[in-house]
């Protein structure tokens, strides 16, 4: 039976439902360590398709490939304790500052030196920018197709894969060829809950920097067990052009930030009064808020 | 060369709302940098399209019409836009943050290598000067968002790669005719030259086009009612507010479940998400189930008899009165201070 190669493409996002305000560097980008980091959760709903097609074609494999600093390797474990086979952390201080495309750039330079591979399935969106941009943006610099939206898997034959897409005002199912780059959406099935053996057997799994940093003896573990070795990537395992990566890469640049807090506005309280009222749809009307 | 484009989506042979707020928006960021305003047009039996398309103060159309190129895909169009920017080489390209520009801009971006800013609330033309470079930018794009859950408003710029591409959500924009009469150029593309026959690779088996009737999500202006309205025949009264201010009725989940309106008007964790410029929350108390669909809003009206209720915190205004008091009363005002 046919077996499929999976790498499903992860990030770790901060929880942007507790931001605090050392939540943004002065340099406008996010100040990661401030917030607690959680598996993006469309990641997660893209996760459980690339498990789907692993139930149903056993042998096939599937990795998590993510772009993050050295905590990033917390999600693959998270998708080891879920059913993935393995995942790859690319991190350096090179990809700090990324915007989108050159998330994309270094993201796609990992997957040239995996290899070939018949799926790479990604989340929509993450929730810290919501843009919905690198997925796409990856299709595009390996030259493969991308379906974006998909809520389900309909059939898979070969090489043959019909979807079902959800878009904003409607379905559409669509049926081509693999090798594929697709997007998953938040409205898919939710991903399957960790297994308590998987937890058992993965627990110790740790990329190098993390070993090293514990600074105890497992090394007899680490032998017999590769299974247990996160591969770590740095800018120097993949081939790039240091111009297209990080902050100096990145077409777009933040020239300011302002927060919002949304907590403790400084509410108007204003009775029904005629005057109150008719002051407040002046002002509504002065912002271009209406009218 | 270094004009503004918009691409215009076009379904069932109507230009998509968001493309025409996106071309009034054009036509103003072009007038500022005194340079043309271009769209560009892919599908199907686009004949007439233009009439849509130009009294925008569109002054060059760019038609793409193949009888291959509708519905949208992902490959065909990307080839369009792409080979047609490299050809024009645009300064600014405006899409909407549409199932299709989210699609269409991001792979268009990576083709060009240039940068690309989603869901911009605001577009603006202003300078920028880079400390490090201490070099000079005159009039860039102020590409500018909610970022990071809606906790900050971000300014993005794009110096030095072009186009500056923004994508912008339905109804953000205002869309405006400039003049019926407006005289711009089309060009029919030769699609051939644009487009291989190996983009044809994705089959639409299906396609179920739903236009929902109710559009909480992208309105501009929610009026949502609570328990507090009391019942549905005090509901026509945030129904008639909100004809009179283009927006739409939502409703908390206490309000559904009392009947006083239809699921798909629910707005909260279990309902729709909004993020409208201004939110009217009527007799609504403020669960934080309620707020986490609505608390993204950028300006909130709280209309209550309990000055203590907890959506009071996160409003802008707090009007602490009866609803069926006070929302004729917003009627009045509007009308009396707006033409």
């Amino acid at each position: 039976m046919k077996t499929y190669n999976i790498i499903v493409l992860a990030k770790q996002v901060p929880d942007t439902r507790n931001v605090g305000k050392d939540a943004m560097k002065a340099d406008g980008t996010i100040n990661r360590a401030a917030l607690p980091a959680i598996f993006n959760p469309e990641d997660l709903n893209a996760l459980e398709q690339a498990l789907r097609i692993k139930d149903k074609f056993p042998g096939s494999t599937v990795r998590i490939l993510t772009m993050g600093p050295g905590r990033a390797a917390d999600i693959i474990r998270e998708g080891l304790f879920r059913g993935a086979d393995g995942g790859i952390l690319l991190t350096d201080r090179a990809f700090a500052g990324s915007d989108t495309l050159a998330t994309s750039y270094a993201l796609a330079q990992a997957m040239k030196k995996i290899g070939d591979v018949d799926l790479i399935i990604a989340g929509r969106q993450a929730i810290d920018g919501d843009t919905a941009q690198v997925g796409p943006q990856v299709a595009e610099k390996l030259g493969m197709l991308q379906v974006t939206y998909i809520e389900e898997v309909l059939e898979l034959k070969d090489k043959t894969i019909t979807m079902k897409r959800r878009l904003e005002n409607g379905v559409e199912t669509v049926r081509c060829q693999l090798p594929l780059v697709m997007t998953v959406n938040g409205s898919a099935p939710d991903c399957r809950a960790r297994n308590a053996k998987r937890i058992m057997k993965y627990k110790h799994a740790k990329t190098v920097t993390e070993l090293q940093k514990e600074n105890e003896d497992y090394t007899h573990m680490y032998n017999e067990r590769p299974d247990l070795n996160i591969p770590e990537w740095t800018v120097n395992d993949i081939e790039t052009d240091s111009s297209q990566l990080g902050l100096s890469g990145s077409p777009t640049k933040v020239k300011t930030v302002e927060n919002v807090v949304l907590s403790a506005k400084d509410s108007k309280v204003i009775t029904a009064a005629d005057a109150d009222i008719e002051a407040m749809m002046l002002e509504l009307i002065e912002s271009h808020t209406i009218g | 060369m270094n004009n503004i484009f918009v691409y215009c989506e076009v379904e069932d042979g109507h230009v998509a709302d968001v493309s025409q707020e996106l071309l009034t928006k054009g036509r103003a960021l072009a007038n500022e940098l005194n340079c043309k305003l271009e769209a560009v047009a892919v599908g199907t039996d686009l004949k007439g399209i233009e009439k849509q398309i130009i009294p925008y103060g569109v002054d060059v159309l760019h038609i793409a019409d193949d009888k291959r190129l509708y519905p949208y895909q992902t490959l065909p169009h990307t080839s369009v836009v792409v080979n047609l920017f490299k050809q024009e080489k645009p300064q600014i390209a405006l899409m909407g943050a549409s199932s299709i520009g989210r699609d269409l801009g991001p792979r268009v971006s990576s083709a060009l290598h240039s940068g690309l800013t989603a869901d911009c609330t605001s577009l603006v033309i202003g300078d920028h000067f880079d400390r490090k470079q201490d070099k000079k930018y005159d009039n860039l794009l102020y590409q500018i968002r909610p970022a990071f859950g809606g906790n900050i408003i971000a300014t993005i710029i794009n110096p030095d790669c072009r186009p500056q591409m923004a994508t912008v959500r339905e109804g953000v924009m205002k869309k405006e005719i400039l003049d019926p009469k407006y005289k711009g150029k089309v060009v029919n593309l030769d699609v051939s030259k644009y487009v291989s026959d190996e983009d044809f690779v994705v089959e639409i088996i299906e396609r179920h086009v739903e236009k929902s009737k109710i559009n909480i999500k992208g309105a501009p202006i929610v009026v949502a009612g609570g328990y507090g309205v009391g019942s549905k025949e005090n509901f026509n009264l945030l129904y008639e507010l909100a004809e009179v201010l283009g927006g739409e009725v939502g409703a908390s989940r206490a309000a559904v479940d009392a009947g006083y309106a239809v699921h798909d008007r629910q707005i909260g964790q279990t309902g729709v998400t909004v993020r409208p410029k201004l939110y009217i929350a009527c007799g609504i108390s403020g669960q934080i189930q309620h707020r986490a669909g609505m608390e993204e809003s950028a300006q909130i009206i709280a209309i209550n008899t309990d000055p203590e209720a907890p959506i009071n915190a996160i409003a802008d205004y707090v009007i602490t009165g009866d609803v069926a008091e006070v929302i004729p009363k917003m009627i009045k005002y509007y009308k009396k201070n707006t033409k």
